[in-house]
């Protein structure tokens, strides 16, 4: 049993200490906003916040992760799609099949969250993550949208 | 809806409010409770109209992200006269279809065929429901029809200047006898089709609240893993069940069929996990033996065989390469590829000994349908499959091994929902590849240096062998020569030589081929489109103008070359460090062209700075849509241009997940300008074409870069480090 704050609320986990926060949040908080893509960190679709910390939730135990820090999910980033990266994301009909969606607006929260102002080099380090149907452009458009650059 | 699957989504709804409290749950997005109790009668298979006004068009190919979807619902709400804020949409389930005698026509959707084979069908839906609808005003109003008009769902009685909204006039349009004569509109009255709006689906895809196929939860759902044998062909020998029954959460291991097993358990991390440490010994079989290597020595073989199926002939190419001044020969070739959509593979199924229901991600709802009849046992009308959107398609979802799968385990435990997923490494292992095939092209200089003759000789893999023989003609696969043919919408061939034959060795390794987006196109442009250029810088010719002089008689072709050209700035001097190539291709439907360019390191790290992409398309429904797949198609091809590439060792897929198959990420995006030149006379598809023309572009820019030509792929292969 571990006990997590996610999305604000406290939440108790049933399940083995070594399960994936990723599995822990779609099986047991019922989650299923954050996705698997990969299984091993290399493709962020699993992206949530730590503390402010963008993390790739399927390579973390919930063990590693205690009651003290803040989850947030894409599912408590906003409670009504007004997070500015929602918003620019919507207005670039940003996502294509829409599956990779959550780990990048998460990730982009989160760079945004520490450089207001993103380069395009920050970008390119930040977001890492893997969109197969290729909406990269709208992405960094995006972005740079909610960052009124 | 019927009655049946209204009550199992009500069901579903209930289900998952009572056991998720407050978290956002549930199944079938579009349909809300409150819509699924209204049952308001539909105006025509397309159109529904609530008494509130909202529209519901339904849509039978599948959204896996190309934006088919908002494209056909605007076909339809353009001939319905729609007010288009108004406009929502539904699938239909492929059970309902054949019911109604496939009143919904064809679900599946691949080779860029959603838009392009269905408009016509269904903007007669919209036009027959918009006349049902002015039809009931003026029979409302007691007036002749004439003096009618319908526009932004509001039909106007013009001397009286009585007004009545769709919402109103529904109910009374659904007893209406549908009319006959139907008149579409021209197209230069539209005014939803052709425009950029917005896309239908976007808001949940960005809150976490799209369910995709793998986020279904069932009441009393269990979760499965599942392994088949990595070497093709092979089987189980045996495993040892006993080893795992008492992990945590496991409830059964199911041996699936004779080369697959499953574990289903409470949730699925548990499942694989157990799954991890079930001890399986593999029946590998002959295929064992296989490797990349004993593959391309057939391929290889091939290259030279006497007897090859012919694509595309004119002249004596044999004899006029032979006696011409100077005669090329090159050889490329091309790797298998998985598709790797980010969601992997899942279908979730319920079998009791009266049913079978699937839910699940699939480009052919009618296929995925037949696959649960067969492995459920039971008659088509006690079977049903609930689409949800795609979490990618890109091909692999028109198949419906998966689905087998699911109903397979489902019916060892009945009256369970199973909800099976494949891990990425599955996903890999059981893939359906993009074929692998060589080529050898052999072409013929006159003195003035005129391209006299071509030969090029495919060998390789046919996708239709392998997942559709009955479609072969002959044995001949005519897939394989998409954009090489003599006519037709998949892709006639654009130059014009004298002495031309394209002919097949067919090479069928046992890895299993499949549909991928942009199919043999990928490989056709890549051959055809470099050794173009290899023979315009043999003759001292620029490859612009060299292919200018062969297509004379294919002013499309051109039209779209001669775009991308001016649009990257052919001949005009490069920015120092980089250089400039181009392609062409025809197919599914579309003309298309791209011109890049490119730097290379004195490492070799090649970048791509910029690619501009023309697109003839014929008709454009979604300016911004059409934009985004062309981008994404880049991605798509330069992603496995770049790195991809499924290699065999002992029968299997070396290969097992992103970090030894790596997709092309943001820090490598060039910057992508689309052009689009519809020419307004026919219809094309747009999700494929242009994925062709990117990996020959930047291939030529990386010869005009550095003097190297590459011949296979993917290009992390080349060494292009200055000497
Ligand atoms: S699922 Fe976590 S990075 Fe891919
Ligand atoms: S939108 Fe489909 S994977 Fe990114």
């Amino acid at each position: 049993m571990a006990r997590l704050n996610v999305n604000g609320r406290m939440m108790d986990i049933d399940a083995p200490p070594g399960t994936p926060l990723l599995w822990a949040l779609r099986e047991q908080a019922g989650l299923t906003g954050t996705k698997y893509g990969c299984g091993i960190a290399q493709c962020g679709a699993c992206t949530v916040h730590i503390d402010g910390e963008a993390v790739r939730a399927c390579s973390l135990p919930i063990e590693a992760v205690g009651p003290n820090q803040k989850i947030v999910t894409i599912e408590g980033l906003s409670e009504d799609v007004s997070h500015p990266i929602q918003k620019a994301w919507l207005q670039l009909d940003v996502p294509q099949c829409g599956y990779c969606q959550s780990g990048m607006i998460m990730a982009a929260a989160a760079l945004l969250a520490k450089k207001p102002k993103p380069t395009d080099a920050d970008i390119d380090e930040a977001m890492t993550n893997i969109c197969r149907c290729g909406t990269y452009n709208r992405v960094r458009a995006g972005i740079k949208l909610a960052a009124g650059l | 809806m019927n009655a049946h699957v209204k009550l199992s989504r009500r069901a579903l709804l209930k289900g998952g409010a009572a056991t998720a409290g407050a978290f956002t749950l549930g199944f079938s997005i579009p349909f809300t409770e409150a819509q699924a109790q209204a049952a308001t009668p539909e105006i025509n298979a397309w159109v529904v109209i609530q008494p509130d006004d909202r529209i519901i068009v339904r849509i039978a190919r599948s959204e896996m992200g190309q934006g088919t979807l908002t494209g056909l619902a605007q076909l339809v709400a353009e001939e319905l006269e729609a007010d288009w804020a108004k406009v929502g949409w539904e699938y239909p389930t492929p059970g309902e279809n054949l019911k109604r005698n496939r009143v919904w026509r064809n679900f599946s959707t691949g080779g860029s065929r959603g838009i392009r084979e269905s408009h016509q069908y269904v903007r007669e839906g919209g036009a027959a429901a918009r006349m049902m609808l002015v039809e009931a005003a003026a029979r409302n109003w007691n007036v002749p029809v004439s003096e009618c008009r319908a526009a932004k769902s509001i039909v106007t009685h013009a001397p009286s200047g009585r007004t009545a909204s769709y919402g109103s006039l529904a109910a009374a349009a659904a007893k209406l006898e549908p009319p006959k004569d139907l008149k579409l509109k021209p197209s230069s009255e539209w005014t939803i089709v052709g425009k950029s709006v917005k896309r239908l689906d976007t808001v949940d895809k960005l809150n976490g609240k799209q369910v995709y196929g793998a986020d279904i939860r069932l009441p009393g759902m269990l979760n499965a893993a599942i392994k088949a044998c990595p070497v093709f062909g092979g089987k189980i020998a045996s495993f040892d069940a006993a080893k795992i029954t008492g992990m945590p959460g496991v409830k059964k291991v199911v041996q699936v069929n004779p080369h697959t097993v499953a574990v289903v358990a409470d949730t699925w991390w548990q499942a694989k996990t157990a799954l991890d440490a079930l001890p399986i010994v593999w029946d590998e079989g002959p295929n064992a033996r296989a490797s990349s290597d004993t593959i391309a020595a057939m391929l290889r073989e091939g290259l030279d065989a006497e007897q090859a199926f012919e694509g595309n002939k004119a002249g004596d190419a044999k004899g006029a390469i032979a006696s011409a001044a100077r005669k090329i020969e090159a050889t490329y070739s091309y790797p298998f590829q998985n598709h790797a959509c980010m969601e992997p593979m899942n279908a979730t199924a319920l079998w009791t000994a009266e049913k079978c229901e699937v839910w699940c991600p699939t480009q052919n709802g009618e296929a995925a349908l037949a696959a649960a009849i067969e492995a459920s046992g039971h008659p088509a009308a006690r079977c049903d499959v609930h689409k949800v959107h795609l979490g990618g398609g890109f091909g692999r979802r028109g198949r419906s091994d998966y689905v087998t799968q699911a109903v397979l385990i489902a019916k060892q435990m009945p009256g369970i929902p199973i909800k099976l997923l494949w891990s990425r490494e599955e996903d890999m292992l059981q893939g359906t590849y993009h074929p692998i095939t060589m080529a050898r092209m052999v072409g013929g200089l006159d003195k003035d240096g005129n391209l006299v003759g071509l030969h090029m000789r495919i060998s390789g893999q046919s996708i239709l062998a392998g997942v559709n023989p009955q479609a072969l003609q002959n044995g001949r696969d005519p897939v394989v020569f998409q954009g090489l043919n003599p006519g037709g919408a998949e892709g006639p061939f654009g130059y014009g030589i004298p002495n031309l034959l394209i002919d097949h060795a067919m090479r069928n390794p046992h890895v299993p081929p499949g549909f991928w987006r942009g199919v043999n196109l990928n490989q056709n442009a890549i051959y055809v489109e470099c050794f173009m250029d290899e023979l315009a810088h043999a003759a001292g010719v620029d490859p612009l103008e060299f292919r200018r002089r062969l297509m004379k008689n294919a002013p499309k072709h051109l039209a779209v070359l001669e775009a991308v050209a001016k649009g990257i700035g052919w001949g005009a001097p490069s920015a120092p460090g980089t250089a400039k190539g181009l392609a062409q291709i025809m197919g599914f439907g579309s003309y298309v062209a791209a011109a890049a360019e490119v730097s290379v390191s004195n490492s070799g790290a090649i970048k791509v700075h910029r690619i501009v992409a023309a697109t003839n398309p014929g008709h454009v429904v979604n300016p911004d849509q059409v934009a985004a797949q062309v981008e994404g198609s880049f991605v798509y091809g330069l992603s496995a241009a770049f790195h991809q590439e499924c290699t065999v060792k002992g029968g299997r897929i070396v290969e097992e997940n992103f970090d030894s198959y790596p997709a092309m990420r943001i820090d490598e995006m060039p910057k992508v300008e689309s052009i689009l030149v519809p020419s307004g006379d026919f219809w094309g598809g747009v999700g494929e074409p242009t994925i062709a023309v990117a990996a020959p572009a930047v291939m030529n820019a990386i010869f005009a870069a550095t003097g190297k030509r590459v011949r296979s792929l993917p290009l992390k292969n080349a060494d292009l480090r200055r000497a």
